[in-house]
């Protein structure tokens, strides 16, 4: 199947239900409504080839409403097609249909964006943290949650504490100047 | 009074005899035939083990036999950045090992924390166990590590390690000898 048949047979199954689509770089990204993800994903596998799910990436636009944004990055292994979609999850809910029995290498990628970000996914198999510990209380990659960390305490299992910044975060310029310029030092934003 | 004889002059144990003190024996056995607890945690542990293979050959200075038991080690050599999930654990492998030991902190993750200013990362191992030796560099050079580890020699070679070991019979031994 080419590039324009594929996308042809997913605009025409799911037309009232794509929010927008965004072409960049000869790739495609649509939005979808949370509640269409599984009906669109069971699609993309079965009709479409997208038999490998590369990534399951989570942004926080902290501020706006809806607060979360889940992205999912499909791969055609025998057409060589990216397709990427995208949808939105309330903070209310913070909650969206697991695809671990679509494609199940979901299951760890929905473990990590719980962990990190704190959306739940429902009907996953085993939704545990996966790279911090069991019973640590916060979520680091949420936009509210500081850099450098806040204090927590399980004893026998972990601790943390507040980094000393030192006048940090130190950031790089991107630049084509030397490596001395572009070298990571605190670097305040200019008020 | 005792008795007092002059000893004969016996060639048969000329060149046999060593006089020294007992910490300076005691402390050249030891820092000589280091045995490294590994704990490679990251990138550094790549030139931990270059420096263990043959082109810098740590057994050049008697540190060459890595125990992955904690129970065999003197050193551990922390080679690597240490998150807040794997500070109980070298703390704990750190604990089971027997007395005497040593902590070399390998590179500016394990000493300082290095780059990584972040939630998830232990701000230097010292927070947690004491270290004898630092080494800087991200990673360092093999052969950093090896001054590092002639530097913890040295360190032991000064060591009161009788006392240290066995106050209560070093302080009998001075009260009986005066």
């Amino acid at each position: 199947m080419s590039r324009e048949e594929l996308l042809n047979r997913f605009t025409k199954a799911f037309e009232a239900k794509l929010q927008l689509k965004i072409e960049f770089r000869g790739e495609t990204t649509y939005t979808i409504a949370a509640s269409d993800l599984r009906l669109v994903a069971k699609f993309c596998r079965d009709e479409l080839s997208f038999d490998y799910l590369i990534d399951i990436t989570s942004i926080d636009n902290f501020g706006e409403e809806p607060r979360f944004e889940i992205v999912y990055h499909l791969y055609s292994m025998s057409d060589g097609i990216h397709l990427r979609f995208k949808l939105k999850v309330p903070e209310e809910t913070g909650a969206v249909d697991t695809v671990s029995d679509i494609w199940p290498t979901a299951n760890w990628h929905e473990r990590e964006a719980y962990d990190m970000m704190g959306i739940k996914f429902n009907g996953h198999p085993d939704l545990r943290r996966i790279l911090m510990w069991e019973g640590y209380p916060y979520f680091p990659l949420r936009k509210d949650f500081p850099l450098e960390g806040l204090p927590s305490e399980m004893p026998d299992i972990a601790f943390t504490k507040v980094t000393p910044m030192e006048g940090g975060p130190f950031v790089t310029v991107p630049s084509t100047a030397t490596s001395k310029d572009r070298e990571p030092r605190a670097r305040p934003p200019e008020l | 009074m005792p008795e007092t004889r002059p000893t004969a002059y016996d060639s048969k144990i000329e060149g046999n005899v060593i006089f020294t003190r007992f910490d300076a024996a005691l402390n050249w056995v030891r820092k000589n035939s280091l045995w490294p607890m590994p704990m490679g945690l990251a990138c550094c542990a790549i030139e931990l083990m270059a420096t263990a293979a043959s082109r810098f050959d740590i057994a050049r200075f008697g540190a060459e036999v890595m125990r992955f038991s904690p129970r065999q080690c003197d050193v551990m050599i922390v080679a690597g950045t240490v998150t807040y999930k794997m500070a109980l654990a070298v703390k704990r492998i750190y604990e089971q090992m027997p007395e005497p030991k040593w902590v070399i902190a390998m590179g500016a993750c394990a000493s300082t924390g290095g780059m990584y200013r972040s939630y998830a990362t232990l701000q230097g191992i010292d927070q947690l166990i004491p270290v004898d030796v630092y080494i800087s560099g991200c990673p360092p050079r093999p052969e950093a590590l090896l001054a590092g580890l002639m530097k913890l020699q040295e360190k032991i070679s000064y060591e009161r390690s009788f006392r240290n070991q066995k106050p209560e019979l070093a302080e009998r031994l001075e009260e009986v000898l005066g």
